[in-house]
């Protein structure tokens, strides 16, 4: 089940079209990685799901019907430029924030203390924001998009600015309100995260869909049959007994041990027993592992065109 | 509570609870009374000291008429000039010449230090009313002081309107001073309340897209509701404001002035209101008496501050709609001064109309300027304490409060596509193509 359908969307501005047949599926209950170099269209694919501005062509559906501007409410936002008013207190304005996405006063003040009580932050409800840091004020405006229990997030960027222990605090709420039933979607340029927390990615570049897809089969899809060897003995004799059926990309000594560690690609025609065969008769194998590339390496060979 | 009514409480809120607000609406009345005193003051203190000048009349004719008061005494002396010009104590002498009567030329001041216009203006009406007199002695007239008692004479206006509803007897008219410093006064309220609540909703737009909070608010309203919200919370800051004001003058004005005013006095305002009697009857002036009875008649004050409320508000959103419009568009406010200039012209332009209209209040200029939506507010404010035509107000309202819906109608279309971009400030011709979009 999809809670986000995006089918064929293109917009058009004067002078460049921003995004052009752009479709993606969101599934309920996934943490959704929307990935791309900037200025490839990501913020106005974010714009065109909270129906800031309308698409000049294809469709969003939202939890099985085409979106309307009610269901903006179940949609929590977090922009990537963060935006808060400086010379109002913080809890108004959280409080503001909130009944404009439809809580009573009671109620917004009611969730709005849990959320103040859990991120350690009672004591700044009287403050003004002007007086917060920055990354204080990445917390209360965090505070500000999830407050309502919107069922789908859409966080551009929520860690920068986040201190390590901040960073990971928010990485468990997110987590958390995942497995609360929210959908949650996620756009960064920090392909660690990725790897990290998200099950699905799309990846935009230059107003297209390049890439779509889970991430351990993405990472899959982008393997080059490349495997590292670590082993006890000399690297000569590995060489030499594997040379028929793959290349050696290199050998490095593993510091603080006697063993070594070789980089292989396999050939088309070689399998993986063949060569673990070969390679265990030859020396005396600690492990064979296959190297899955990175989110960042497959990030910059999609978008140089390296596919 | 809808969205709208979310926005314009959190823009009432975060500016009434400032500061410089509550500063602003309770000294801004007390400025003005000290604007009105200080001149007042200022006489006052300015008069200096009273003047000695000795009188050496050799006619011998003006001397005894010259009348002392407490900025000038006259001190006639037998010195001679010489003796009285060594002198250096004296502040100075008037010689005044034998053929005074025949050659009212003949005559010289001297002081030790600068004289000044007020003193010279004294001496010389004192010295013409004399020399009149005399010349008339000499036409051997019988009952001269009786003739120039019978002859004196004191024009006092009445002034009365015709324009009258069947039936309605007319009564003495405000007079038109009254009026006028009315007029004037109101509209340079609402002049200072668009400018100024204007370009303040102009920056707020401009610090919201500039913090980036514009785009957290869209995601939870739309452009038009944010707008709507904004320029709605500002004016009702704008007419919180005036209400305060009017409490204030009204309440101060009707308390104070019956506590003030002399029970005679007030009879006789009465009387003249009812229309049983003229100002001129009363022997009192005009002006003073329709401030008296104006300051004193609560409905009166009331109805005034009403029309002031609605030609404000009418005048503010029709013109901060253009002022968001204006702050969406841009990035800085530097950027939004240069499209500042062409909403400041008609608002100006307003102004100098207002200035016609205490020439003639019924003028054609006058009429169109308080008709047509860009000026009415100002100049309408300004011809209301005229008496004008009922018909005429309400049009302008219809008018003025029609087009304000269609000012904000024009103003979110380019609000709408303004807060979203950034960088460069956009063309005129831009502009346009947003609103066509």
């Amino acid at each position: 089940m999809n809670i986000l359908q995006i089918a064929n969307v293109t917009k058009r501005y004067s002078g460049h079209t921003a995004l052009d047949d752009v479709s993606l599926e969101v599934p309920k209950g996934s943490i959704y990685g929307l990935l791309g170099p900037n200025g490839a269209g990501k913020t106005t694919l974010i714009r065109v799901i909270n129906r800031i501005t309308l698409p000049d062509a294809g469709s969003v559906t939202f939890d099985g019907r085409p979106i309307t501007d009610d269901d903006i409410r179940h949609i929590g936002y977090l922009p990537e430029e963060r935006g808060l008013y400086k010379k109002m207190k913080v809890g108004q304005q959280a409080i503001f924030f909130a009944q404009l996405k439809g809580l009573s006063r009671r109620g917004a003040i009611e969730r709005l203390k849990k959320w103040f009580v859990r991120f350690g932050i009672e004591d700044w409800w009287d403050k003004k924001v002007e007086d917060l840091s920055k990354g204080m004020a990445q917390k209360v405006q965090f505070i500000t998009t999830v407050v309502h229990e919107p069922r789908l997030l859409i966080f551009d960027e929520p860690f920068s600015g986040f201190d390590p222990i901040n960073a990971n605090l928010l990485k468990k709420e997110i987590l958390r309100l995942r497995d609360n039933g929210a959908t949650v979607i996620f756009s960064t340029h920090n392909m660690s995260s990725v790897e990290e927390i998200c099950d699905h990615i799309t990846l935009i570049n230059k107003s297209h869909n390049i890439l779509s897809g889970s991430v351990d089969e993405v990472r899959r899809r982008f393997g080059e049959n490349i495997f590292e060897v670590t082993y006890g003995g000399d690297p000569a004799t590995l060489e030499s007994a594997v040379a028929p059926m793959a290349e050696l990309l290199g050998t490095t000594a593993v510091s603080d041990t006697p063993y070594h560690t070789t980089r292989l690609k396999l050939n088309p025609a070689a399998t993986v027993r063949q060569t673990v065969a070969a390679v265990n008769d030859a020396i005396e194998l600690r492990s064979f592992n296959e190297v899955i590339p990175s989110m960042n390496d497959i990030f910059i060979r999609a978008v140089e065109g390296k596919l | 509570m809808n969205k709208i009514s979310i926005i314009i409480a959190r823009e009432f809120n975060e500016r009434v609870r400032k500061k410089s607000f509550i500063i602003t609406t309770i000294l801004t009345p007390l400025l003005m009374l000290a604007l009105m005193t200080v001149p007042t003051l200022i006489m006052v203190f300015a008069k200096g000291e009273t003047k000695h000048l000795l009188v050496i009349d050799e006619s011998g004719i003006i001397a005894p008429g010259l009348e002392s008061n407490e900025d000038i005494i006259f001190e006639p002396t037998d010195q001679t000039l010489d003796q009285v010009r060594a002198n250096t104590d004296l502040f100075g002498a008037l010689w005044i010449g034998k053929d005074i009567v025949d050659n009212p030329k003949n005559v010289k001041l001297y002081t030790s230090s600068s004289s000044s216009i007020s003193l010279e203006s004294e001496i010389t009406s004192q010295m013409e009313r004399i020399i009149e007199n005399e010349r008339l002695k000499r036409y051997d007239i019988a009952n001269l002081d009786q003739i120039m008692k019978d002859v004196k004479v004191d024009v006092s206006l009445s002034a009365y309107r015709t324009d009258l509803a069947e039936g309605e007897e007319p009564t003495e008219a405000t007079s038109s001073g009254l009026s006028y410093v009315l007029g004037f006064v109101m509209g340079m309220v609402l002049y200072m309340f668009i400018v100024i609540y204007g370009s303040m909703v102009m920056t707020s737009v401009i610090e919201e897209k500039g913090s980036r909070v514009l785009d957290v608010l869209v995601t939870s309203v739309s452009p038009f509701q944010l707008m709507t919200g904004k320029i709605l919370g500002v004016v009702s800051v704008a007419a919180t404001q005036v209400v305060i004001w009017a409490i204030l003058i009204c309440g101060v004005g009707a308390a104070l002035m019956s506590a003030l005013v002399p029970a005679d006095m007030m009879e006789t305002v009465r009387a003249v209101e009812a229309g049983t009697m003229t100002s001129a009857q009363a022997g009192m002036d005009a002006d003073l008496i329709s401030a008296v009875s104006m300051a004193t008649n609560p409905t009166q004050m009331v109805m005034m501050f009403v029309y002031l409320l609605l030609f404000l508000v009418g005048g503010f959103l029709f013109y901060s709609a253009l002022f968001a419009a204006a702050g969406s568009s841009v990035d800085s406010v530097q950027d939004a001064q240069q499209l500042q200039t062409p909403i400041m012209i008609p608002i100006i332009v307003g102004f100098f109309i207002m200035m016609a209209v205490f020439e003639d209040p019924n003028s054609t200029v006058a009429f169109w300027g308080s008709i047509i939506p860009f000026t009415s507010p100002i100049v309408m404010i300004a011809r209301i304490p005229s008496q004008i035509p009922s018909w005429q107000i309400i049009l302008s309202l219809v008018l003025l409060y029609a087009s304000v819906a269609a000012m904000i109608w024009l103003a979110a279309r380019i609000y709408r596509v303004g807060i979203l971009m950034h960088g460069k400030r956009p063309s005129f011709k831009e502009l346009l193509s947003w609103i066509r979009q």
